[in-house]
């Protein structure tokens, strides 16, 4: 789910909120994100004191996580700069099990002192905790992987780009959008950098720098005489790339059906805001729609989130276990649907991953947060759920050794835990594009990008809205349609998965800050997916008068 | 040194502010000590605690701004932040909409937002309150998750024309879901105030079980338009979607509170005429600090009079460009109620839904304020003044502005705690005919 607590930022996909920044470090002068500030000689160093001193008092396992959390923010509206914001938050957080219990603590003080207070105190949290304790916590063995390092491969860090190219690039995108003709628009770019060094009491010494970035907008057209107003949201992604996302690369432009134009792995803003403009027109003079069931065309930039709210989390084995009972909520996915080995999740062309390597994407990283290193592995294989989303202390319940390594933590001060990978459909095996599949499909809509969402506690009954909606008749889009949101079951939701076109069209979506927890916290994940066919969806109308 | 007094923090701030060389500056200064406790599977999962106190200072020339902030404060640091933020400033283009900060100002009197006995929760207290909620949970086959956590702090803020404004409050909110073992009840119950002497957890976990046990084996009924009564959670899950009540989005069409031919509704009846809304910092029963975070003053505002928008919110530099005075977001929300319990609103119901809370509510049109949610942890169907049986949860799709005009009873009034968190408001229950339910869910 995407908590409400994180501040909305217009423009955004639905599933991207945004950590307030306040709470999410100091605001620092932009030219401080490019300072190393500690080399890894002297985080191993400062680690091996924590490493000793936990070991000293009665720790089975320690792990210390040094972190450095860097953001950058730029937000416009119209002809106006609203916001430059860039912060840092540096701190260590120190993890431990002693008597079977886990135990930590975290200080924003990173020295030899600090090190070695925090350690403590982390155990004694341990000790603690340990009276209310009914099993010891097991943890599933990893290798010692040494002294490793890992980086996303961006090819452009966003951080040495000047803020004025990104204000100017942002302005740019606002006269597009205000030249054809959008009463309104909101434009950001949010850059994140994760510099996290790693260190265990099993002889693992990681250092891994991560980036994500994110540019969007939000164009509003309104339409004074009939007092309404409809928005289009950009058709960017968040990504796991630098700053070369934004390069505008002809070759990553999709002319998709409906005369739109979609992106993959390059985004032009400029030329998208022209467009959003004109379509938020379209969309106000739209067709609403006749309520009933519809063959349902899902483009990758709207299935994504589906993907996310009806596999992703109900495939978190802590929530199937019930840790999350009284706030996310538990699954649907119960241990014996998984047992039986043929639990028919979906249609038998429905294959989905989970991935934690796939490049530009949210979720990869070398690691995760507790010196797991990474893979892909399968969750539902020829439409049967065969596997969950599990770490270290929770895998053996399903009687598996190996942790999947989707263990994450916000940063430095919050404690890790089981956060979902990417999870993608595999594209189908047979030659189809977007373009064929609509030309089979007698009454459909075609749905392109994300908005309104909404599933029960267990992942069985949700609702989807979406920006731009073509009605599909005989084969042929036959013109806009507005109001439109579909009601599913999830399982018969994927079991009337009736195609999915092939890799060409394979792209990924995602969730900048999906939330998860009490005290909630915030995790990247991207989605993938070709375009594919669900039949007879239930569609309603959501036009009202007030 | 998390939470200071307020001398302290003035020292502090004043200091700050007088290192400053720029054309103005302000600073805040905050800080919190919280604690919480987490269980579920009927054990303790995690319980921690953490402090932070954080100074912000943020400098302009012209209309040029720059913020920075730290959270150690020798000397030293002082001016090393106040120079971060100059320097933010001087590189930082021009906002059109920045507005200088206020001088000083007049508050009324403190209002009720801090209490000793939240200051004073230990470790003990929390975990005795897992324990009470555990505990019964087992011994009627029941399993408890729950959260609960406490804090308390202090905000101080002061400016290079000198104002300053000091507040301290203290919050705990406990929620706790119990689920049946064999996986077909499930009931929840929470709680939140500034001082905990007003919550009894035990009796909240007593009452979640009781959900659970009497919400096993839900039947299913088709989904449609019902009479529903809605509990005080659920009531207020819906009515905080219409407290955004900006003005600026109103005047730029793009709100449900924009007119057709342009301007707003302000002065037109929205709802029901006996729904009054207003914000009122010396309510004891929901405090909020009596100075908005800019440092204005907070009064006792009508957001909504006898069913008609009274007021729009305006932050100062809409104002400015409209004239009007400015008028702060409240820091809270009361919706007048009624004498109606639930069990009365129940005895005067012929067919109808009890509805617990609802769930994971998004937005699904902005122009009509239409949203979608489900209903959860305890959901029944009314029949002749009775509880008949528990229900399937459904999924609605409605519009609190539709709903607010379909109104039939207005209940007793409860410190609101809602789906994804606790609003700081004050909101009966209700009892709302034609309320629209669209699908089923198997959701347990």
């Amino acid at each position: 789910m995407k908590r409400r607590d994180f501040i909305q930022i217009a423009g955004m996909s639905a599933g991207a909120m945004i950590l307030p920044f306040t709470s999410f470090g100091e605001s620092v002068d932009p030219m401080r994100l490019l300072d190393p500030l500690m080399d890894t000689a002297e985080k191993k160093k400062l680690a091996d004191i924590a490493l000793n001193t936990t070991k000293s008092l009665g720790a089975t396992y320690t792990d210390v996580r040094i972190g450095r959390y860097l953001n950058q923010f730029v937000s416009t509206r119209e002809k106006k700069v609203q916001g430059i914001a860039n912060t840092e938050s540096f701190g260590v957080g120190i993890r431990v099990i002693v008597n079977g219990t886990w135990g930590f603590a975290a200080t924003n003080n990173v020295t030899a002192d600090g090190m070695k207070k925090t350690a403590e105190r982390a155990v004694a949290i341990a000790k603690a905790n340990s009276k209310f304790q009914k099993q010891p916590v097991q943890l599933a063995p990893t290798p010692a992987y040494g002294e490793v390092s890992w980086k996303t491969p961006i090819k452009k860090n966003g951080f040495e780009v000047p803020v004025k190219e990104k204000v100017d690039l942002l302005m740019a995108t606002n006269a597009r959008a205000l030249e054809k003709g959008a009463s309104f628009i909101n434009s950001q770019i949010f850059m994140v950098n994760e510099q996290k060094y790693f260190a265990s009491s099993e002889g693992s010494y990681i250092d891994q720098d991560i980036y994500r970035i994110l540019p969007g907008f939000n164009v509003t057209v309104t339409d004074k005489a009939s007092g309404t107003f409809k928005n289009r949201s950009s058709f960017s992604s968040p990504v796991g790339m630098g700053y070369e996302y934004l390069d505008a690369r002809p070759e990553d432009k999709i002319q998709s059906p409906g005369d739109i134009i979609l992106y993959n792995k390059s985004y032009d803003i400029i030329e998208d805001a022209g467009m959003a403009a004109e379509q938020a027109k379209q969309i106000l003079a739209a067709k609403s729609v006749e309520p009933g069931k519809y063959d349902l065309v899902l483009e990758p930039s709207h299935l994504w989130l589906t993907i996310h709210e009806s596999v992703g989390h109900p495939t978190e084995l802590d929530r199937v276990l019930g840790y999350e009972a009284n706030y996310a909520g538990t699954s649907f996915l119960t241990l014996d649907k998984w047992q039986s080995k043929n639990f028919k999740f979906g249609s038998e062309i429905v294959n989905i991953k989970a991935d934690k390597t796939e490049v530009g994407s949210l979720g990869a990283v070398g690691y995760d947060d507790e010196g797991v290193k990474c893979k892909q592995w399968d969750i539902i294989k020829d439409g049967v759920l065969v596997n969950y989303q599990a770490i270290r202390d929770q895998v053996g319940i399903i009687g598996q050794k190996e942790s999947h390594g989707c263990c994450y933590s916000q940063s430095w001060a919050d404690v890790q835990f089981q956060r979902m990978a990417n999870i993608s459909l595999q594209p189908g095996k047979n030659d189809l594009t977007p373009a064929q599949m609509i030309a089979g499909v007698e009454k459909g809509i075609y749905i392109v990008k994300d908005s309104s969402f909404s599933i029960d506690q267990q992942r069985y009954n949700f609702q989807f809205g979406g920006v731009l909606f073509f009605e599909i008749k005989e084969g042929k889009i036959a013109g806009m349609l507005k109001d439109v949101a579909y009601q599913a079951n999830t399982q018969d939701f994927w079991n009337s998965c009736a195609a999915i076109c092939d890799k060409r069209d394979y792209r990924l979506g995602g969730a900048f800050n999906d939330g998860k927890g009490q005290p909630g916290q915030s995790n990247a994940v991207s989605h993938g997916s070709a375009t594919a066919r669900f039949n007879g969806v239930n569609v309603i109308n959501t036009g009202r008068t007030i | 040194m998390a939470i200071l007094s307020k001398e302290e923090a003035k020292r502090i701030l004043e200091k700050v502010v007088a290192l400053s060389k720029a054309d103005g500056c302000s600073a805040s200064l905050g800080g919190q000590d919280r604690g919480n406790i987490r269980y579920a599977r009927n054990t303790v999962n995690t319980s921690g605690e953490d402090s932070n106190t954080s100074l912000s200072v943020q400098c302009y020339y012209g209309k040029k701004s720059g913020a920075a902030s730290i959270n150690e404060f020798d000397d030293a640091s002082l001016e090393k932040v106040v120079r971060r933020a100059e320097e933010v400033a001087q590189l930082a283009p021009e906002n059109p909409e920045f507005m200088e900060p206020l001088g000083p100002q007049t508050y009324g009197p403190d209002s009720k937002t801090f209490s000793e006995s939240t200051a004073n929760i230990k470790p003990e207290y929390r975990a005795q309150v897992a324990a009470d909620s555990i505990n019964p949970a087992a011994a009627k086959d029941v399993t408890a998750a729950g959260y609960l956590e406490d804090s308390k702090g202090f905000f101080a803020i002061a400016n290079s024309k000198g104002l300053f404004a000091y507040n301290k409050s203290t919050g705990v909110d406990f929620t706790v879901t119990m689920r049946t073992n064999d996986g077909t009840g499930s009931g929840w119950a929470a709680a939140t105030h500034n001082d905990v002497s007003k919550i009894n957890p035990a009796i909240i976990s007593k009452r979640a079980i009781d959900k659970a046990v009497l919400s096993r084996e839900a039947k299913a009924i088709e989904p449609g338009k019902y009479t529903v009564v809605l509990e005080a959670s659920a009531s207020a899950d819906l009515v905080r979607l219409m407290l955004g009540m900006n003005a600026r989005t109103a005047d730029e069409g793009r709100s449900f509170l924009s007119k057709k031919g342009g301007g707003t509704k302000l002065g037109e009846k929205l709802v029901d005429e006996r729904v009054n809304i207003y914000t009122d910092p010396w309510n004891d029963d929901v405090p909020a600090a009596v100075w908005a975070g800019d440092g204005q003053p907070r009064k006792k505002v009508d957001i909504i009079k006898n069913g008609v928008v009274a007021n729009l919110f305006y932050d100062r530099y809409w104002a400015s460009q409209k004239n009007v005075a400015p008028l702060p977001f409240g820091g809270n929300t009361i919706m007048e109620g009624g004498t109606a319990s639930v069990e009365d609103m129940i005895k005067d119901t012929k067919k109808g839904i009890l509805v617990t809370r609802f769930w994971y509510i998004r937005p699904v049109d902005p122009q009509t304020l239409l949203y979608t949610g489900l209903t959860r942890d305890g959901t029944f169907y009314i029949e002749n003044g009775k509880i008949k049986h528990p229900i399937k949860n459904f999924r609605f799709n409605e519009s609190p502005i539709i709903m607010l005009n379909n109104l039939e009873t207005l209940g007793k009034q409860e410190r609101a705690v809602t789906s994804e968190g606790s609003p700081n408001a004050f909101i009966p229950s209700m009892k709302i005919r034609d309320f629209t339910f669209t699908s089923l869910s198997d959701a347990v």
